[in-house]
């Protein structure tokens, strides 16, 4: 167990949710929420707190899409590559998203944790597309100017 | 009375006898349902799909379907036949198919059920990547690409040992069985039980291979080889070595290894019979010393040792500080050959186990000339050696053991089964030396398959409560127990299931077979002229000669969390 890393994120979660293994998946929901991936230091002491072997909570965190191992920009932005968006150029969107900020499907988030770029199968507002939203808020009609655009009034915000 | 029910499996009429799925009884009526992922001690999980019956009601896994009355249930059908070839081709379809050089070439169910459905050909391409082995384990070796995902060794790990090193990671045609954060096993909470290799249907989890390196040993004149042979082994090669189940070959092992190479061969059982006498002073003293809160472990199984270590760190303190009996007859072996001025010696051990080649590799049990043990070799790699050398085991003309270590006591052999450790300690306490009280011992709840058994013994004023657990989950379940304020003086803790007979290093048995294996242990007691530990003649020499003075330095042991845990 990490001697630097401060608990009392995950200690305040357990408090809330408490340590049944049937509360693993909100357990880590909540403290990705807070740190924006799941910190590699929270699988001993959860391993321990919840009596799931950390193995058993890796394998939680690696079959949800949503969980996130590696440390997120400050900004997520969820580009939408459902049926809908996809067909109205979402494609575009996230290449020039990418070209602007240096990334890759494999390289998501930029080396100053200032920006995470992925895709998502649907955000569920077919109407606006194509659509990506930037920590939860949603960004309707992009265009990859839009998109450009966007990153820069951001890169203001860091 | 309670009306008999019945269903019918391919038109016979069966009755039903509380089984737990139609699974067990169409196997009961013989008929060899396929599976991979069913094992009659885990937990039921339904994804190889093998098993799939046909009833009226359409397609069900006979595993996962309990009986009813009236069940029409067909096994062998054209579509099932179609299905089971379907599931066996695409299996194979990213499966390494190097079975010649596999490990687990010829005990393989992969290879045994596409022989069995007739698959000559796999009509989709070969997705299998390169092989990535997982070889940082002393004990185990895994191979991702010979992985068939049914799951086996992560239940085995979760749900019997308790150890949960290994898991499912990713989801889809990424899914593999990793450890967190996929690190080597060896840096995993794993500790070398090897039962994961046990349940393993395929060669994705194998006993790690040392027989090279004894072969090499062996062929090296200016070395002699000595040999130590494990109770369980004894009893664990059956059929491969044309033996009967259970059958006990030590005289026949001891020709073997002497064919192969081998300069001396002794018994496990002579160092068991010091383990009994050390670790029975242990317990008096301690209860001498009054009241302790927690029980006196056994450390005989280096599993169990290491669980303690990685788990309960805290209860090391309670951990006997005597070796196991493979590293006290070490010890004593290395001793008389550095005394006899011998030339170099080199000390191999055939166990029952994976993870005496762990223990033989700690530093605890490491000399100025190197490892005591310096090479442990399973049972599955004992049987490997036999064949390579040509020898036809069965027709072998038994062997004693060498002297000068030849003389062992009944004792000694039973330790190779859940319960043996403390049937042999409480031979050495109880006070009434008859045959009768020898044989009432027998019954008082130290025998038997159970994962966890108790008794409580008379000794002195007091009763001795002691615990016999077999299996690490249960081990963990027991400790919890104390934990909430149970109490026990003495507890006999072995990691594999059923104990020793049953390890990681065995060929894979069935229940019936491990019972086998277990019965033979007892009648290899039955028919020993000694049965106590203390009766051994050898005993009385080695502590008035070899050992005088010696005792701590070459019995016991201090493991590092030990110190100031209690």
């Amino acid at each position: 167990m990490s001697q630097s890393f401060d608990y009392s994120v995950v200690d305040g979660v357990l408090a809330e949710l408490g340590t049944g293994e049937s509360a693993v998946i909100s357990i880590l929901q909540h403290i990705q929420e807070h740190y924006r991936y799941l910190p590699r230091e929270i699988f001993p002491y959860l391993s321990k707190k919840l009596g799931v072997s950390q193995a058993r909570i890796y394998s939680v965190a690696t079959f949800y899409e949503n969980f996130a191992l590696e440390p997120k920009g400050k900004f997520v932005i969820k580009v939408c590559d459902g049926t809908a968006c996809h067909v109205r150029k979402s494609v575009p969107i996230l290449e020039r998203l990418r070209k602007e900020l240096g990334l890759t499907e494999k390289k998501r988030t930029t080396d100053d944790l200032g920006f995470t770029v992925e895709t998502v199968s649907c955000l569920g507002a077919c109407g606006l597309a194509p659509v990506l939203t930037v920590n939860d808020k949603v960004y309707p009609g992009m265009t990859p100017d839009k998109a450009a655009a966007l990153i820069e009034e951001l890169k203001g915000e860091l | 009375m309670v009306k008999q029910e019945f269903l019918t499996i391919d038109g016979i009429p069966v009755a039903i006898e509380g089984e737990k799925n139609i699974l067990e009884l169409i196997r009961k009526v013989g008929i060899k349902l396929p599976t991979f992922c069913y094992h009659s001690e885990l937990s039921i999980y339904g994804a190889c799909r093998m098993c799939m019956v046909e009833t009226p009601r359409g397609m069900e896994a006979a595993c996962s379907t309990p009986p009813k009355a009236g069940m029409d249930i067909r096994t062998n059908t054209e579509r099932l036949r179609k299905y089971r070839k379907m599931i066996l081709e695409l299996l194979l379809a990213n499966h390494c198919r190097d079975c010649t050089t596999c490990g687990n070439n010829g005990s393989c169910k992969l290879q045994d059920l596409a022989m069995r459905f007739g698959i000559d050909r796999v009509r989709f391409p070969n997705t299998a990547a390169e092989p990535k082995l997982d070889e940082s384990s002393v004990s185990i070796v895994r191979d991702q690409n010979k992985c068939i995902l049914c799951g086996d060794c992560v239940r085995m790990c979760n749900e019997v040992q308790n150890v949960g090193a290994i898991d499912f990671a990713h989801r889809g045609a990424k899914m593999t069985i990793s450890t967190a954060f996929e690190v080597p096993i060896a840096e995993s909470p794993c500790v070398g039980c090897g039962q994961c290799a046990a349940v393993c249907p395929t060669g994705a989890i194998v006993v790690k291979n040392d027989t090279a390196r004894v072969w090499a040993l062996l062929d090296d004149p200016d070395v002699k080889v000595t040999a130590q042979i494990a109770p369980a082994v004894r009893v664990g090669l059956g059929k491969e070595m044309g033996m009967e189940p259970g059958e006990n070959a030590i005289g026949k092992l001891v020709a073997a290894l002497k064919h192969m190479g081998f300069d001396e061969v002794y018994d496990t059982s002579t160092g068991a019979d010091l383990t009994v006498l050390e670790e029975s002073n242990e317990l008096l003293r301690r209860l001498e010393e009054g009241e302790h809160d927690w029980p006196l472990f056994t450390s005989c199984c280096p599993a169990w040792v290491q669980f303690c270590e990685k788990n309960y760190p805290e209860l090391m303190g309670n951990v006997s500080t005597c070796k196991s009996p493979m590293e006290m007859f070490a010890a004593v072996i290395r001793e008389n050959n550095r005394t006899a001025g011998r030339r170099k010696a080199v000390h191999v051990a055939i166990m029952p186990c994976t993870a005496k080649k762990f223990e033989a590799a700690r530093s605890e049990f490491c000399s100025g000339e190197g490892q005591d043990v310096e090479y442990v070799l399973t049972t599955q790699e004992l049987i490997r050696m036999v064949k390579e050398s040509g020898v036809v085991f069965s027709e072998l003309v038994p062997e004693a053991v060498d002297m000068p270590f030849a003389y062992k006591t009944g004792a000694g052999v039973i330790f190779g089964v859940t319960g043996g450790v403390t049937e042999a300690v409480l031979r050495r306490l109880a006070s009434d030396k008859s045959a009768t009280a020898l044989k009432t011992l027998a019954f008082q709840g130290v025998r038997g398959l159970e994962g966890v058994k108790e008794t409580t013994v008379p000794y002195g004023e007091r009763n001795l409560r002691i615990a016999i657990v077999s299996g690490l989950g249960n081990a963990s379940a027991l400790i919890e127990r104390i934990r909430g304020g149970e109490h026990y003086d003495f507890v006999e803790v072995m990691a594999c299931p059923n104990g020793c007979i049953s390890g990681g290093g065995q060929p894979f048995a069935h229940a019936e077979e491990q019972a086998e294996r277990s019965e033979g242990l007892y009648k290899a007691d039955q028919v020993s002229r000694i049965k106590r530990s203390e009766e051994n003649p050898l005993m009385m020499e080695l502590y008035g000669g070899l050992l005088k003075g010696k005792v701590h330095e070459l019995l016991h042991v201090e493991y590092p969390l030990a110190k100031g845990a209690e």
